[in-house]
């Protein structure tokens, strides 16, 4: 993708020096400024919250197998959902790929040394540390059974849970995310290497981009929301709770106007790192780049526009319902566009199914359900039956899980020999794949089923409705395979670092991109052991010499190169 | 057996607006699978064909093109504000407050809802209403958001504190239906249910006649007993037959416009109304004063909701043009039971929770 | 963090490892100051718009209401920020001809009138406290001899507390930065050799001047 400015000689293989083994202390670790080292950092992290949150849904599933439940109390079971859902979305999902993938590749990917002010991500790093172990010690002494939404009066006059300090936590874990925005969006503005135009960005990058716009637009407001129904719970101040003569749908609104870019704070970072593995397993540049990467804006600003979809039948006007309701549908096309392009991106490529490929397909499939399943909720009239029940908990799981975090897990992979210069078990990756893909459908698909019938979300019982068990027990079956795909990588991926025959080559899938061409793996500690300078358009790749490689080492014949002078280039 | 009473994978179409309703669910379902389809057959079609190694041909790759671009645009688009058009039609019909309609008031507390039909005759988690009537609910909250859901009528709204919202709905099937909270609303949010009993229309009339179910006997009805709320806290003290200095008439005020202190105008529909009971000076009407004790915390939701009504009956609704609360045919001419224990006694014929036979064999048949 | 001049200017300001040169990371903390600054509006934009919003519904309470601040005091410190805005502009200035006294006088007169703000604000403060006007439970509103809502006092005494306290907070962030420059510049330090740190000071401080704009008339001010 780019030339080599002044590389002086090759490095030697016996040094190995890396931003890994530059220093082995655990000060070197908890003081470190360097990007990669705070990415390895925010790893562990997420990495924990996410089996703690996991942890939570298991009990969820395991309750709603019988129709009267079966250890805990109703109390208990609030706090378990509320308690998954805080933790998977505000620790987990939110910061994983930006702050853990975006954070480790938008300066190598651009050509840069380091973020732009390597100091204040480290301390985005402790401040997301300490409001994870606020809000986990609210969760766990006491807990909370207001849903992840905090809706008021429930969250602000009503409930006699740890709702205060967790959210004190929520409210510094906002800063966190907000000083990762201000990093990339300094970073992404002024620290490209020379030759990298706005044009020639990867699309991660741009995905990140346009995520980082809504973090600082979005964040501080539900981080002063959040704070108020704390002030309103210390002092009874009236501004979310009508018997102090406040409004409780307006907490809704502001609530929302985050909550709801945030789902695309979740996905477009995974949508970016999809580009970045579809193309490289085809082998062949991305179909439509301008329109991959302008979508990313779009849905960053349409994004804003559409926080009421979720308040359709909350008493706010039939107008304002329809309004939303429109702009819901405007949404959903650059989410379209993404989508095809992607598809056609295999076009005359050269397809190989390795592990991140095989997470990126299995990613476009379940997004694509869960993105049309938005459409039956965006559809203001459908909603109003959907709405509250199983139905919206499959949407979002699909979305969610089945879009950002099989993403998360591709990005994973296809990083990995990066990151720590090993290599994992190919065969385990692929097979983690393929259970977590069959367990997910198995777990979700029942839910949407439920949904219909009426199942309404955050239920602990339903002994009234038995005909519904059937639905919740192949979840809670399904969700034991998912448990397990899950399980699998955590293993695997940890092997890998153990092992010692298993070291990556520099570039393993003859990825283009910056981070792969012009640096070792792992890197060094800035990064590139010269200034790159960058010449070419991302994605440069070669799809027929790929393939006839290939059929030369199996004796077959060539397949015709184009006319070289007819070759085009965009 | 049928497989679908075990194993449902739709819920009853139990109203007018259910299958309008599904379908639009079912079309949407249609373009999603068709959609599913065609994008995994894309992605395994081209990923199959075009894997590493095979012999399909390769030349002139295409990296873009704006007219592919536009289709991929312009279909989602299309589909979508065609779904869009037609929810939003189907949207605004159930918004509407049909022209004539049986009034239940609502209350929704943590955790139970609490329900009380115009003749006075009130209900805990469970609603007996007659079939092929347009039903208006009001609803508020005493305390958090509640949602009340009714599956098989597909209809759901939210119960808010501090407000009164509506919704509407006819059932067109007699039977027993689930009435769900629809919205987390604290410890026993999933117990927070109860059923809606949809009657034929006479044996609505004899069950009205019984005095409802056997829990709540019938009071008085909502408007008499807004009456006597009206003179337990003596608001015609000030609130004459004609506007005086102590304060303006309420006779023929319901659903017309008030001219106020500052200027505006507004509109006496029933949040008004509650507002004017309980937070008089935050609109003053023009011509007084404070003087107006504010009601608020001292009256419940429910007193309030039948003062409403009691101010309703006072207003002369043909010029209001507000409708005429519906009655069911024999409810009108009922006499106040003077003895609740007879109620209880008839009530007692028609099964523990006030199901009709009739009707208990509509269930037993499904 | 390691620093290196890639210029051979011994003046030159240091340059962080991540940046090419000097102007590669003044323009990057310039972006960086704007973009905190964009969530910053974010913060208080919520704030406000709760503000318009209940102001809207109980316009006459909270006329009835606003009458408990005292606007003499709240236009004195009106007064005493713009003009720390304005010498927080001098200092810049002054920053850029690279005349250090200068510049330190007038981030002191800052300083002064930043610690003036908050103690008229403390006095304040002080009143509403005697007065029972902070929303908690010693919180009194004699609605009989004023008028107006009790509920609705306490929801204008706790936007009030919420806002200004929040701006002031802001302020006292300011004091603690503007301190902290003001010694880095006493000392010489390398990272303080061009006007960009005074820059990124002078820009906080001017939204922090701007937000009391709205403040003052919003709570002070209220027409009939
Ligand atoms: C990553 C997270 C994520 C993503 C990406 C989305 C994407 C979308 N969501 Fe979802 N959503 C959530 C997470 C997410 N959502 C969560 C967490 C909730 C619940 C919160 C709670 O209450 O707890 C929720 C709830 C939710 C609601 C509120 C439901 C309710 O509570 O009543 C609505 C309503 O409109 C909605 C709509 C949409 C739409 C239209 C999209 C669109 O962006 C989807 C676009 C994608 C596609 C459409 C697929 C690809 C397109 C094609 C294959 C082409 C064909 C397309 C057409 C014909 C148009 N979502
Ligand atoms: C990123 C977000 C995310 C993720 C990954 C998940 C993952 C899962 N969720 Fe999640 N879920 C939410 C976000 C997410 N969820 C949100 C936001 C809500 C709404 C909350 C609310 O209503 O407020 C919700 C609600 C929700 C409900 C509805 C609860 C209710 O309304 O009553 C259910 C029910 O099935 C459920 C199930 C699951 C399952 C089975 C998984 C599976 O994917 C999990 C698979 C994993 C396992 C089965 C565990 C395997 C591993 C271990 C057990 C190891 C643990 C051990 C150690 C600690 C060492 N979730
Ligand atoms: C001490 C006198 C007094 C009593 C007692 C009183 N009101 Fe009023 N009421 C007034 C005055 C004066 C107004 C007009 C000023 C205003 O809008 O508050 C008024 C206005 C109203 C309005 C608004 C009507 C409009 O003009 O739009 C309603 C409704 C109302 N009262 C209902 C009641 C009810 C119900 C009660 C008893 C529970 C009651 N009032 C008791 C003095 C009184
Ligand atoms: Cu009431 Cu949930
Ligand atoms: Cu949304």
């Amino acid at each position: 993708m780019s030339a080599i400015l002044e590389r002086t000689a090759a490095p030697d293989p016996q040094v190995k020096k890396n931003y890994l083994n530059a220093d082995h202390t655990l000060a070197s670790w908890l003081l470190t400024t360097d990007h990669k080292r705070i990415a390895v950092l925010y790893l562990i992290g997420v990495t924990v919250m996410f089996f703690l949150g996991s942890l939570a849904a298991a009990f969820v599933r395991f309750e709603l197998t019988s129709p009267r439940g079966q250890i805990l109390t109703h109390e208990t079971y609030n706090k378990m959902f509320t308690a998954h859902g805080v933790i998977m979305i505000f620790f987990f999902l939110i910061p994983a790929v930006p702050a853990v993938l975006g954070n480790f590749l938008i300066p190598m990917m651009i050509g840069a040394r380091d973020l732009a002010f390597p100091r204040l991500n480290l301390a985005s790093w402790y401040v997301w540390t300490i409001s994870a172990v606020i809000v986990l010690t609210g969760l766990i002494m006491g807990g909370v059974d207001t849903g992840w939404t905090f809706y008021t009066p429930l969250s602000s006059l009503y409930s006699n849970t740890q709702v205060s300090l967790v959210l004190v936590g929520l409210f510094l874990s906002g800063f966190s995310s907000i000083m990762t925005g201000v990093n990339f969006i300094a970073t992404i503005h002024k620290m490209r290497a020379p030759g990298m135009t706005w044009f020639k960005l990867p699309l991660y990058v741009w995905s990140h981009y346009a995520t980082s716009v809504i973090i600082i637009l979005g964040t501080p407001v539900v981080a002063i929301t959040l704070f108020l129904v704390v002030l309103e719970r210390t002092f009874r101040i009236g501004i979310f709770s009508p018997e102090l003569g406040g409004d409780p749908v307006l907490f809704q609104h502001l609530f929302w106007f985050y909550s709801h870019p945030a789902v695309y704070i979740m996905v477009l970072p995974a949508m970016g790192v999809i580009s970045e593995v579809i193309t490289c397993f085809s082998r062949r540049q991305i179909f439509g780049y301008r329109f991959v990467a302008m979508s990313s804006m779009a849905i960053a600003a349409i994004g804003f526009l559409v926080w009421g979809h979720h308040m359709y039948v909350s008493s706010q006007s039939v107008l304002q319902g329809l309004i939303f309701s429109l702009l819901s549908f405007l949404v959903a096309v650059p989410s379209a566009i993404k989508v095809f392009n992607w598809s056609l991106t295999m076009w005359r490529g050269s397809v190989q199914f390795s592990t991140p490929m095989i997470y990126a397909l299995a990613f476009i499939g379940l997004f694509v359900i869960g993105g049309l399943t938005g459409l039956y909720l965006a559809a203001i009239d459908t909603d109003v039956h959907l709405t509250g029940t199983y139905f919206i908990v499959a949407h979002f799981h699909y979305v969610m899980v089945g879009g950002a975090i099989l993403a998360f897990l591709g990005g994973i992979h296809f990083w990995w020999p990066k990151m720590f210069g090993k290599m994992y078990n190919e065969f385990w990756g692929r097979l983690s794949a393929m259970v977590i893909f069959l367990g997910f459908n198995f777990t979700f698909f029942p839910q949407f089923i439920l949904g219909y019938l009426g199942m309404p979300r955050r239920y602990h019982v339903y002994y009234f409705a038995p005909e519904w068990q059937f639905y919740h027990v192949a979840s809670s079956l399904g969700s034991t395979i998912l448990g397990i795909g899950f399980l699998m990588p955590a293993f695997y991926l940890t092997a890998s670092l153990l092992r010692k025959d298993n070291v990556a080559p520099a570039n393993p899938w003859g990825a283009k991109g910056l981070e792969w061409e012009n640096a070792s793996s792992p890197p060094v500690t800035l990064n590139f052991e010269s200034q790159p300078i960058v010449t070419e358009n991302p994605y440069n790749y070669d799809p027929i010499e790929d393939t006839n490689k290939v059929r030369r080492e199996a004796g077959l014949p060539e397949i015709p190169r184009e006319d070289p002078d007819k070759e085009v280039h965009h | 057996m049928n497989i679908f009473k075990v194993l449902p994978v739709a819920p009853e179409q139990a109203s007018e607006r259910a299958f309008g309703y599904d379908l639009i669910f079912w079309t949407i379902t249609i373009l999603a699978v068709v959609f599913t389809i065609l994008v995994f057959a894309l992605v395994l079609a081209l990923a199959v064909r075009y894997r590493r190694g095979s012999s399909a041909d390769r030349r002139y790759p295409v990296y873009h093109s704006n007219g592919i671009e536009a289709v991929l645009t312009l279909v989602p688009l299309v589909l979508g504000l065609g779904i869009f058009a037609w929810s939003s039609a189907d949207f605004v019909k159930f918004r509407q407050r049909p022209k004539e309609s049986m009034e239940i008031f609502v209350i929704g507390k943590q955790w139970m809802w609490h329900l009380q039909h115009m003749n006075g005759i009130r209900e805990n988690n469970e609603l007996h209403i007659p079939v092929d009537t347009p039903i208006t609910m009001t609803m508020i909250s005493q305390d958090v958001i509640h949602a009340m859901y009714i599956p098989a009528f597909r209809v759901q709204y939210h119960v808010v504190p501090g407000r009164y919202t509506e919704m509407s709905f006819t059932a067109t099937k007699p039977g027993r239906y689930k009435m769900l909270c629809a919205m987390h609303c604290g410890t026993q949010h999933s117990e927070m249910v109860g059923f809606v009993y949809v009657m034929s229309k006479s044996d609505y009339a004899r069950w009205i006649e019984g005095g409802g179910n056997r829990y709540e006997p019938r009071a008085a009805t909502m408007v008499a007993a807004g009456e006597q709320v009206w003179n337990r806290k003596a608001c015609g003290n000030c609130h004459a037959g004609m506007d005086t200095v102590r304060g303006p008439t309420l006779n023929g005020i319901f659903n017309a416009q008030r001219r106020l202190t500052d200027g505006s105008t507004a509109k006496a529909a029933p949040d008004y109304l509650r507002e004017s009971i309980l937070l008089p000076w935050l609109r003053l009407t023009k011509g007084y004063e404070t003087t107006m004790p504010a009601y608020k915390g001292q009256l419940t939701e429910e007193e309030v909701l039948q003062l409403i009504e009691y101010i309703k009956s006072n207003s002369n609704t043909s010029t209001s043009g507000s409708p005429q609360p519906y009655s069911a045919p024999g409810a009108r001419t009922l006499p106040t039971p003077t003895h609740p224990e007879n109620a209880t006694n008839r009530a007692n014929r028609y099964g523990s929770a006030g199901v009709t036979q009739s009707e208990e064999g509509a269930m037993n048949a499904r | 963090m390691a620093t290196h001049a890639h210029t051979a200017d011994p003046d030159a300001p240091a340059v962080y490892e991540q940046f090419e040169d000097i102007d590669q990371q003044q323009e990057t903390y310039i972006l960086g100051m704007w973009s905190f600054l964009v969530t910053e509006i974010m913060f208080f934009g919520a704030l406000f718009l709760i503000y318009s919003i209940y102001r809207w519904q109980y316009q006459g309470d909270f006329y009835i209401f606003h009458k408990e601040l005292d606007y003499v005091l709240g236009g004195i410190n009106t007064t005493v920020l713009l003009a720390s805005s304005f010498s927080v502009a001098l200092a810049v200035h002054y920053a850029q001809l690279k005349k250090k006294r200068q510049q330190l006088l007038a981030l002191g007169f800052t300083l002064l009138c930043a610690f003036g703000f908050l103690i008229i604000k403390a006095i304040e403060y002080g009143k509403k406290f005697e007065h029972s006007k902070f929303p908690n439970d010693t919180f009194v509103w004699d609605a009989a001899k004023y008028g107006g809502d009790p509920e609705h006092a306490r929801l204008f005494f706790s936007l009030y507390f919420s806002m200004t306290g929040l701006h002031g907070l802001h302020v006292l962030i300011g004091i603690l930065v503007i301190g902290y420059l003001m010694y880095l510049i006493a000392k010489d330090h390398p990272v303080i050799t061009d006007y960009v740190p005074t820059e990124l000071v002078g820009l906080y401080w001017h939204f922090v001047d701007l937000v009391w704009i709205f403040l003052y008339p919003l709570f002070y001010l209220i027409p009939k």
